[in-house]
């Protein structure tokens, strides 16, 4: 135990005379925590509080484009720059002087109004209504009608498709609302009498059942801070990995191999220095999300869960990171290997644990991958008690795999050393 | 104390036996030399008999302690001072000297105590909290030597203790060596320094490929050899005046 301790201090000594080393555990997950939150926050705002300037060509000039005209300006998001034709609108968006360009084909008030009255005729002959079927049957085909939106190729493809989907619910409610003004017309001879109730009748509301009384949506701190947290957590491996390759070239490494000091000791002062770091970080992020952020603009992260399993999922997060981060210093015999390979794995290691992109939205393949994924363990767990306020026994699985993995990648650290040693 | 049988080592992939079929027995008390050549087999042997390396075959003890079933307790009551300075830069020559102190179980006043002796004797205690990048060779070299006897070792591995240091230190580190020898250490010593092996060894044995060629005390194996002045005319007589580079 005398072994350990003196172990453990020296580690501390090493790691707080490191200053470099404390800049990367320490400022570095700080400074990416703030950025992310910062630039997901910014690009929410931009989208809900600054108008996207698009340029709108208007070859229809009737009702169906002025309503939609209308509709697109009344939305908080686009600002709509009138274009004198759609070769013009073509090439500005290809420029990159905009990102959309909205062009209305001639004939869509009268084509849709017609197709309209064709389609509420044929109804109305169907149960004995129409006065005159013989003015349906004789109606030439209409054509299909085409809003061409024309994108920037730079622009990202959640943009494009919300602006898509915003523009087709706008259209499917002009086309509604034609359909109910064409039965109004043909059922009721005073126009001007509201014939019909033509606001939506079905709404929706966003509700997250995180087995709290209250419905708090989360916002991009919430998911951020757990996510971010994790990634810092991970980067342990990083100066973990140097740490020891350093001890191999001074040589201080042969010098414990002749010392009656088992490479468990060693490694166990390494471990509790390491963890200490792991859950010090997690506070640290926990005051920013709680105390910085709000002083900053950003949403505040919220805490509905139990502080205490919080930590108690960042001590085995720190685990696992801390078994690879052994692992690695164990086998690389340079920083020059140690720490690409450790910034790259750690990268992987986020991507495939959803930090970036959730895991459902992943192909099949990579969800199977992902499901391999220290990261994956503990952000499910972080999730777990931050956005859904589980209990400390629903948590039990992913701990189990973030402590099995940290047993699995220490022994095989101390196999390899064994073995490396019988030369 | 050591006794040394048939041991051999070939590494891994190496056409040649590093050390073969070595024996050699070594008293209490006695300051061992190994000369040689590079590549002759010296570190090679220093490093099976401090345990850093396994021998393909053969066996060895010391103190009666065989390396194969006692290996923990081979080190308790060996030390090795490397020739490369293994010690933390960013600690202090106090805080290295702790952590290797306590690696063998000396704690509190008593390892203190040991770790400001070594340093008053050795000439370093005004710069026992100083930080070891900040030090000279020379007080590197000693730092390195203290980490290796603070628990008073019945056998001491010295490789190339004196190598890339200035006079003074030599001979305080020689001194304070002598003063050890003195007190009951066995020493195996190691260096190219022929005329420090001379006034240092009580026997020293010249060895080249792996083999042990002659061995006896210095000045006996000087009056051996015709036209000798010296350990090193000896020592080229033997080893020849071919260059033994490896890559």
């Amino acid at each position: 135990m005398h072994k350990l301790f003196a172990s453990t201090y020296k580690e501390f000594l090493l790691l707080t005379r490191d200053i470099g080393g404390l800049a990367i555990l320490f400022l570095m997950p700080i400074l990416l925590v703030i950025t992310i939150t910062t630039i997901q926050d910014g690009t929410f705002k931009i989208v809900k509080e600054t108008k996207i300037p698009v340029l709108w060509v208007d070859e229809d000039q009737g009702e169906i484009s002025k309503s939609i005209f209308e509709g697109l300006s009344n939305s908080k998001t686009l600002e709509l720059i009138t274009a004198s034709s759609e070769d013009e609108a073509k090439s500005s968006v290809f420029k990159g002087d905009y990102q959309l360009a909205i062009v209305i084909p001639k004939n869509l008030s009268t084509d849709l109004a017609a197709k309209v009255d064709e389609n509420v005729s044929g109804i109305m002959a169907k149960f004995g209504l129409e006065e005159d079927t013989a003015t349906v049957v004789d109606k030439t085909p209409i054509a299909q009608k085409e809003i061409r939106l024309y994108f920037d190729p730079a622009t990202q493809y959640a943009f494009k498709s919300s602006i898509k989907n915003g523009i087709n619910q706008m259209i499917a409610q002009v086309e509604t609302q034609s359909i109910y003004k064409a039965f109004q017309e043909q059922l009721e001879e005073d126009p001007s009498k509201d014939f019909f109730e033509t606001e939506s009748f079905i709404s929706f509301k966003e509700i997250v059942p995180n087995g709290m009384q209250d419905d708090a949506i989360p916002n991009a701190t919430q998911h951020n801070i757990p996510a971010w947290s994790l990634f810092a957590i991970f980067f342990i491996i990083l100066p973990l990995s140097i740490n020891m390759v350093k001890e191999k070239n001074q040589g201080t490494f042969v010098r414990l191999r002749t010392n009656p000091i088992s490479y468990a000791t060693v490694l166990g002062g390494k471990t509790l220095v390491f963890l200490a770091v792991a859950l010090l970080q997690f506070g640290i992020m926990l005051l920013i999300g709680v105390y910085l952020f709000p002083n900053i603009g950003l949403p505040k992260l919220e805490i509905s869960g139990n502080v205490g399993i919080l930590f108690v999922v960042a001590f085995f997060a720190g685990l696992a990171a801390i078994g690879l981060g052994l692992l690695l210093g164990t086998i690389a015999k340079s920083q020059e290997q140690s720490a690409p390979f450790g910034a790259t794995f750690v990268v992987i290691l986020a991507a495939l644990g959803g930090v970036w992109v959730p895991v459902f939205a992943m192909p099949s393949f990579m969800q199977s991958i992902s499901r391999l994924s220290p990261m994956n363990w503990g952000l499910n767990a972080f999730y777990h008690v931050f956005l859904r306020n589980v209990d400390f026994p629903e948590l039990i699985p992913e701990l189990s795999l973030l402590f099995l993995f940290f047993i699995a990648t220490t022994l095989i650290a101390i196999l390899y050393n064994k073995r490396q040693n019988s030369v | 104390m050591i006794k040394i049988n048939e041991l051999n080592k070939k590494y891994k992939g190496a056409e040649h036996y590093s050390v073969a079929g070595l024996t050699l027995r070594i008293e209490e008390q006695e300051i061992f030399g190994l000369l040689g050549p590079n590549g002759a087999g010296k570190t090679t042997l220093i490093s099976m008999l401090s345990s850093l390396i396994k021998p393909t075959s053969g066996s060895f003890s010391i103190d009666g302690l065989n390396y194969q079933e006692h290996s923990n307790d081979l080190k308790k009551i060996i030390g090795i001072v490397p020739q490369e300075y293994a010690l933390y830069p960013s600690l202090t020559a106090f805080e290295n000297l702790s952590y290797f102190g306590s690696t063998y179980g000396i704690r509190g006043n008593h390892l203190k105590e040991k770790i400001n002796q070594h340093l008053e004797t050795l000439g370093l205690l005004n710069f026992a909290h100083k930080k070891i990048s900040t030090f000279s060779g020379g007080m590197k070299r000693r730092i390195n030597l203290i980490a290796s006897i603070l628990h008073e070792p019945k056998v001491l591995f010295l490789d190339e203790p004196t190598v890339g240091v200035d006079v003074q230190s030599k001979n305080v580190i020689i001194d304070h060596l002598k003063k050890l020898n003195a007190t009951g250490t066995t020493m195996i010593y190691t260096s190219h320094h022929l005329n420090e092996a001379e006034d240092f060894c009580t026997r020293v044995a010249i060895i080249d490929d792996g083999k042990i060629i002659t061995k006896g005390k210095p000045k006996a194996l000087v009056a051996s050899h015709n036209n000798a002045r010296n350990l090193e005319d000896v020592f080229l007589a033997i080893t020849g005046k071919a260059l033994r580079d490896y890559a």
